[in-house]
C-alpha cells in the first residue's frame, strides 16, 4: 500500500518534470509562430493555475479575471509604449489633446517599477474587493455576479478614458525592452522560456502550497464554510488572500501575454475572455493544479484552429463546450484519468484479493 | 465542589417580535454531562445556537469561565475562548480523510498566516492518534471521511469538537439516527469526555438521558422550567403536566 501510493507521487513527479522539460526544449524543434503561440497558451495557463486555486480549491467563483490580466498587461504595455515613443507622448495621447505625460504613466517609464505593479496592481484591487465582499459575508452566486459586474465598470472605464489607455484600440507598436527588440525572434524565444519558467515556478509555489494543512483549510472552506468557522477559522480572510494572490497571478499572466501578443485591448481582457477562462480550469479538471493548464492549452488550441478556418462558429462552439463539460465531464479532463486509473486501481485490488484466498 | 463554566443571565433572543429565549438564567458546571430537555420549539437549539455565536442574543450576557464575555464576539473567536460544538446533522468534510478533519479541527493558531506555515509537531501527532483511538477511528484514518457509516461520522464530528480542547462542549442530538449499539458508545464516549470538560446536550430520548445525565434542565418557551437530577425531573409535577406526562409514567411502569 506505502509502496504504491510512493510509487505514484514518483511517477507524477516524473511526468511533471518531463513535461517541464518538453517545454523548455520546444524552441529547438517547432517554429517561430507556433512557440509564439504556445508562449500565449502557456501565460494563459499561469492564470488558470491562480483561477483554479480560487475556485476549484476554495470555491469562489470569479468570472472577472479578465481585469486581474488586463491590468498586467497594461501595465507592461504602458512601459513599452513610452520605450517605443522615446520619451515623447504616445500618439494617441497627442490626438486626444494632451500636452504631458499623465501622472499614473510616469512610474511606468521604469520597466522594473512596471512589472512590479503589473504584479501588485492587480493583487491589491484583488484585496480590496475581496475584503469588502468576503468580510461582509457576500459569497456564491452574489459574488460570482459581482466580480462580473466589476469587468464591465473596468472595461467601460478602459474604453471611456481614451487619453490614457489608448481606448478600444488599446496599446500596441512596441520596439523594446531593456534594450532588447520585442519583436526579434531570439526575443520572443526568450520570452518564451521566461513563461516556462515563471508557469513552473507558479505551479510548484501553488503545489507547496496546497498540499499542506493550509489546501485542506481551503477544501474545508470550499465545502463548508459557516463549519469552518464554528472550528475556529475565519474564511473571509483565507478567502480575501487566496483571492489576491490570482488576482496577482493573473496579472502576471498578463504581462507575459503582452510582451508575446503585442498588444493588448479592452476587448482582450473583457466578459467573454473572462468566461473563457474559467473555461479552460472547467474542462481541464477543477481542483487539480494540472487541470486548468491542460484546459488553457487546449481550448486556446482549439480556438486557434477554428478561428483559422471558421472565425464566426467559435463563440458558439465556446458555449456548446462549456454545457457538455458541465453536464458530461464536471471534474473535466483530470477527471477522466482519475477515472481510468481509479478503475485500474480496483483491478489491481481485487486481483490481489484473489491471490490472498487462493493461498489462504 | 465543582464550579460554573458557563454562565448565561438574563438572555433574551428575539426572532422580530417571537422571544426563541426568554429572559434565560442559566448555569453549566464543569465537568458535568449536562441534559437539555423540552418539547419541540422550546428554544432548546437556540441556547446552543447562542453560546456559540451562531444567533446573536438581543440582550443579556453570556460569560465563560466568570470572565470572558461571549455575546460581542464572531463565532471563530469564541471557539477559541473554549467553546466548541457539534451540530445535529453531521457536518463533516467529506473529501478530506477522517485524519484531515481532524488535524484541521485541532487546536492551534488558525489565522491566515500561522497556516501558511503550519507543521505537524511529534505532540499534535500524537494528539490525533490518541483521539482516533478513543473514538475508534484508527483502522478509518485515512479513509474519506465521506465513506464512513452514520455512526463514525458522529463520532468523528465529537473527535472533531474535542480536537479543539474546549472547555465545554455542546451537542446537538448527538444519538439521532443511531442504533442501539451505536447509542452505547456513544453514551460511554460522553461519560468519558466528561471527566475533563462539561458537555452540554440537546436530546430527545429519554432512556438515553436517564442513563447518561448528572443534571437534565427542562425548558419550555423559551424559559427554563425546572432544573435537577433526571428522578427529580420526572418526579415534577409541571414538568409532566407541559411535557413528560405520558412518557414518564411509561418509564415509571417500566
Ligand atoms: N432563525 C429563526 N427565525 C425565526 N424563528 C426561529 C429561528 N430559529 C428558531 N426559531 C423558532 O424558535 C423556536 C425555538 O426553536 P429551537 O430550534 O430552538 O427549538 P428546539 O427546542 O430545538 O426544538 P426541536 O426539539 O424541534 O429541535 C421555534 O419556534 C422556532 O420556530
Ligand atoms: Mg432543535
Amino acid at each position: 500500500m506505502q509502496n504504491t501510493i510512493y510509487q505514484k507521487l514518483l511517477s507524477r513527479r516524473v511526468i511533471f518534470s518531463l513535461i517541464f522539460l518538453l517545454l523548455l526544449a520546444a524552441p529547438l524543434f517547432m517554429s517561430d509562430f507556433r512557440l509564439n503561440l504556445l508562449g500565449k497558451f502557456l501565460a494563459f495557463a499561469i492564470l488558470a493555475i491562480g483561477l483554479d486555486l480560487l475556485w476549484g480549491y476554495t470555491g469562489v467563483l470569479s468570472l472577472g479575471h479578465g481585469i486581474f490580466f488586463g491590468i498586467g498587461a497594461y501595465c507592461m504595455a504602458m512601459y513599452l509604449k513610452l520605450e517605443a515613443t522615446g520619451g515623447t507622448l504616445p500618439d494617441f495621447m497627442a490626438w486626444s489633446g494632451m500636452s504631458e505625460l499623465p501622472l499614473i504613466w510616469l512610474p511606468f517609464q521604469y520597466p522594473i517599477i512596471a512589472i512590479l505593479l503589473g504584479i501588485l496592481i492587480p493583487a491589491v484591487v484583488a484585496l480590496f474587493i475581496g475584503y469588502l465582499t468576503f468580510r461582509n459575508r457576500i459569497s456564491g452566486v452574489y459574488f460570482t455576479i459581482l466580480s462580473q459586474a466589476l469587468v464591465l465598470v473596468v472595461v467601460t472605464l478602459f474604453v471611456g478614458s481614451q487619453n490614457l489607455t489608448g481606448g478600444t484600440s488599446g496599446l500596441t507598436n512596441f520596439k523594446t525592452l531593456f534594450g532588447f527588440q520585442v519583436n526579434s525572434a531570439s526575443t520572443q524565444t526568450a520570452f518564451y522560456l521566461i513563461t516556462v519558467v515563471v508557469l513552473g515556478l507558479v505551479f510548484f509555489a501553488c503545489r507547496k502550497l496546497i498540499k499542506g494543512r493550509f489546501g485542506k483549510i481551503l477544501v474545508g472552506i470550499r465545502d463548508g464554510e459557516n463549519r469552518m468557522r464554528f472550528l475556529g477559522y475565519n474564511p473571509s480572510a483565507y478567502k480575501t488572500f487566496i483571492y489576491t494572490l490570482s488576482g496577482g497571478i493573473a496579472g502576471l499572466a498578463g504581462m507575459l501575454f503582452v510582451l508575446q501578443v503585442g498588444i493588448i485591448s479592452p476587448t482582450m481582457i473583457g466578459i467573454i475572455p473572462s468566461i473563457e477562462m474559467v473555461l479552460w480550469v472547467a474542462l481541464g479538471g477543477r481542483g487539480t493544479l494540472i487541470g486548468p493548464i491542460i484546459g488553457a492549452v487546449l481550448v486556446n488550441a482549439a480556438k486557434t484552429g477554428f478561428s483559422e478556418s471558421y472565425p464566426d462558429i467559435w463563440t458558439y462552439f465556446l458555449g456548446l463546450l462549456f454545457v457538455l463539460v458541465v453536464v458530461f465531464l464536471p471534474k473535466g479532463i483530470t477527471g477522466l484519468f482519475e477515472k481510468w486509473s481509479d478503475r485500474r486501481k480496483k483491478q489491481d485490488v481485487s486481483s490481489s484479493v484473489e491471490v490472498e484466498k487462493s493461498y489462504s | 465542589m465543582s464550579q460554573a463554566v458557563l454562565k448565561l443571565k438574563k438572555v433574551i433572543v428575539d426572532f422580530s417580535g417571537f422571544k426563541a429565549i426568554n429572559q434565560l438564567d442559566f448555569t453549566v458546571q464543569s465537568k458535568s454531562v449536562h441534559f437539555v430537555i423540552g418539547p419541540n420549539g422550546a428554544g432548546k437549539t437556540t441556547l446552543l445556537d447562542v453560546v456559540c455565536g451562531k444567533t446573536k442574543a438581543t440582550t443579556g450576557e453570556i460569560k465563560l469561565q466568570e470572565k470572558k464575555e461571549l455575546s460581542k464576539l464572531t463565532e471563530d473567536q469564541i471557539v477559541h475562548q473554549g467553546i466548541s460544538r457539534k451540530f445535529q446533522a453531521p457536518t463533516i468534510f467529506h473529501n478530506l480523510t477522517v485524519k484531515d478533519n481532524l488535524e484541521i479541527a485541532m487546536k492551534q493558531k488558525k489565522n491566515l498566516f500561522s497556516m501558511i506555515k503550519a507543521k505537524w509537531t511529534n505532540e499534535q501527532k500524537k494528539k490525533v492518534n490518541d483521539m482516533l483511538d478513543l473514538v475508534g477511528l484508527k483502522e478509518e484514518q485515512d479513509q474519506l471521511a465521506g465513506s464512513l457509516a452514520h455512526g463514525q461520522k458522529q463520532w468523528m464530528e465529537i473527535a472533531m469538537v474535542l480536537m479543539q480542547e474546549p472547555d465545554i462542549v455542546l451537542l446537538d442530538e448527538p444519538i439521532a439516527g443511531m442504533s442501539k449499539k451505536e447509542r452505547n458508545k456513544t453514551g460511554e464516549l460522553i461519560t468519558k469526555i466528561a471527566k475533563d470538560h462539561a458537555v452540554l446536550i440537546v436530546e430527545h430520548d429519554m432512556d438515553f438521558v436517564k442513563e447518561y445525565a448528572d443534571i437534565v434542565s427542562v425548558m419550555h418557551e423559551g424559559q427554563l422550567l425546572y432544573e435537577g437530577s433526571m428522578e427529580e425531573v420526572q418526579n415534577d409535577p409541571t414538568v409532566r403536566e407541559v411535557y413528560l406526562g405520558r412518557k414518564v409514567e411509561e418509564n415509571v411502569v417500566n
